[in-house]
């Protein structure tokens, strides 16, 4: 159980009651407070949020951690999607991370709890690929809609690309990082 | 890239109301070029007659790849895309970047740094302010604001070139403090502007203020109530005007905001009006803090000397092996952030505008995250706009003061 001195009493109660209630873990960097939540919580551990009156998801966004364990039960997995919460009435701050493996990468939504999470799910299903189980309108939001790949993995390029001739074509093409999936 | 595709009713029946499938209501696209869109903003309205019944904005038309680019650079270099995202708070952008690397690092900036960084935001809120009041009052058909606006605006980008060399694109404010100190001229400035520009605020009020056209315009239009605003994710001027006192520069102060004397307006009506209110008071609000900073400026360095981080001064290059061994190695490799991730937020203009940045060790940032306000500020448009006419449609985006640049990234 995670007792700190130093730690605002009212947010201390909410990440203990969160820690029993999701089993998720906290952690505490730099002054600011953060809980790792399973997957397949995060609509409840949203709404447990909420109800502990975090009125405005600040921000969600995702970090890929390419090329680190992209299988589906992996000890590290690939994505983390966080969730930046903020309060308004006890101006209090939560963060969750949220590990989502690499291959198939999908989490439920949270747009109907969060009404904002609808553009912030569709940005990282544009720029990760993170597919969100019930979203009402998942399409791409930044890029092009007939773009192929999601451009802020790390396996996508960056920057410039080899220029690709007729002689060495098909040489460079094997080796060009695609962003799959 | 393929061909155009087309785009039929069925594609976007979840979007829009079974009137629309039957034939009954008209689909438009408004923008992404109509001037009153503010940039390259394009909504697809679903009309009943003039009425609008959905309205379902479409943004990434300025989408520049700010995030994916700064991975790619070092710190340093990093910040000079700072500037691009929001181009009418651009020293607002340099500080929120700042004081993340400066988290981050867990660097200290002098006093003199943190008060010269509070005038040059609270100038810059109000040529932002400028440019929303003068643009959202052109939409409703004030044509003379306009150039009146214009005229104080040109002033403050005046003393953001005294200052940096540059009108618009700065990068001033650096990690550790500022580029350099400001010139001798620049106080003078200041004060000229101080003792001018709350007379400029009483004429806007007198054009708009109490004028029946613009009162037509906006009185009860576009009205959100604070509890759907906040759970749009709503922040800055257009969630104050809902009745929900939230302002970072009071919540969590940063910089040193806590010395100064200002007051929040928030307003309870939530409508067009009631943004321009909160606004207009915010002009006299940041002038109040310019005057305070500037009259108790400090004396000193503006720069951090931890030259681990921040270059040092040109004048100890000739003379210290040190500092020209720090100097060669900033310009050159940048410096290792520690490993780690922090989330730290500004108040712009526009709202909560936060920067999540994860270090790997190195010396570029891992993953640079920008929330900016104007793209959770626009999903609110939608609920704003049902059932008002298109005319007041252009009043509503006016009063939202999206910033494109903001919105796509």
């Amino acid at each position: 159980m995670l007792v700190r001195e130093f730690m605002d009493k009212k947010l201390q109660t909410i990440i203990q009651k969160l820690e029993k209630e999701l089993g998720a873990t906290a952690s505490e960097q730099r002054g600011e407070e953060s809980l790792i939540v399973a997957a397949e919580k995060i609509v409840a551990a949203c709404e447990q949020v909420q109800g502990q009156s975090f009125e405005l998801l600040s921000a969600m966004t995702a970090v890929d951690y390419w090329p680190q364990a992209s299988s589906p039960q992996g000890e590290n997995p690939r994505f983390h999607v966080i969730y930046q919460f903020t309060s308004v009435s006890k101006n209090l701050s939560l963060t969750l991370h949220v590990p989502v493996p690499g291959i198939n990468p999908s989490l439920p939504t949270v747009s109907h709890i969060y009404r904002n999470a609808n553009w912030r799910e569709r940005e990282l299903w544009d720029m990760f690929g993170i597919k969100f189980e019930g979203h009402p309108d998942l399409r791409r939001i930044l890029m092009p809609a007939d773009w192929e790949g999601h451009p802020l993995r790390k396996d996508y390029p960056l920057g410039y690309e080899e220029p690709q001739f007729t002689f060495n074509f098909e040489e460079i093409d094997l080796r060009k990082p695609y962003a799959k999936g | 890239m393929t061909d155009l595709q087309e785009v039929t009713v069925e594609d976007l029946k979840h979007l829009v109301s079974e009137r629309a499938i039957q034939g009954e209501t008209v689909l438009l696209n408004m923008g992404p070029q109509h001037p009153s869109t503010h940039g390259v903003l394009r909504l697809l309205l679903e009309l009943d007659g003039e009425i609008v019944v959905n309205c379902i904005p479409d943004i990434g038309f300025l989408h520049t790849g700010i995030e994916k680019n700064m991975e790619a650079r070092n710190y340093q270099q990093a910040e000079v895309m700072t500037d691009r995202l929001d181009y009418l708070n651009t020293v607002g952008n340099n500080l929120a970047y700042s004081l993340a690397v400066e988290k981050l690092i867990e660097l200290d900036v002098p006093a003199r740094a943190q008060a010269i960084r509070v005038i040059l935001t609270e100038l810059q809120r109000i040529a932002s302010h400028l440019v929303w009041l003068a643009t959202a009052a052109l939409d409703v058909a004030a044509m003379s604001t306009f150039l009146y606006c214009f005229r104080e605006r040109e002033q403050i980008l005046n003393m953001l070139e005294l200052c940096s060399g540059q009108r618009m694109m700065t990068t001033y404010i650096r990690p550790g403090g500022l580029w350099r100190d400001v010139p001798v001229e620049f106080e003078t400035a200041v004060r000229n502007f101080i003792k001018i520009f709350p007379k400029r605020i009483d004429q806007y009020e007198a054009l708009l203020t109490r004028n029946p056209l613009f009162l037509d315009r906006t009185l009860g239009i576009g009205k959100i109530s604070g509890a759907d605003a906040l759970n749009l994710g709503m922040t800055g001027p257009s969630l104050r005007a809902s009745g929900v006192y939230w302002d970072l520069r009071k919540a969590r102060p940063y910089s040193g905001y806590e010395q100064y004397q200002f007051a929040v307006p928030t307003r309870s009506e939530g409508d067009v009006y009631a943004r321009y209110l909160v606004r207009i008071e915010e002009l006299r609000q940041s002038l109040k803090i310019v005057e305070q900073a500037l009259n108790k400026l400090p004396l000193g360095p503006v720069r951090s000397n931890n030259h681990k981080f921040v270059p040092p001064p040109r004048s100890e290059i000739g003379v210290s092996m040190e500092a020209l061994i720090h100097h060669f190695k900033l310009w050159t490799e940048g410096f290792n952030a520690p490993k780690g991730a922090v989330y730290s937020a500004v108040e712009s203009p526009r709202g909560e505008l936060g920067v999540y940045l994860e270090s790997d060790g190195g010396p570029k940032p891992y993953r640079v995250h920008w929330r900016t306000p104007s793209f959770d500020n626009l999903q609110a448009m939608p609920l704003m706009s049902k059932g008002v006419l298109v005319a007041d449609l252009v009043a509503i985006i006016g009063s939202v003061d999206i910033v494109l640049g903001d919105v796509d990234r």
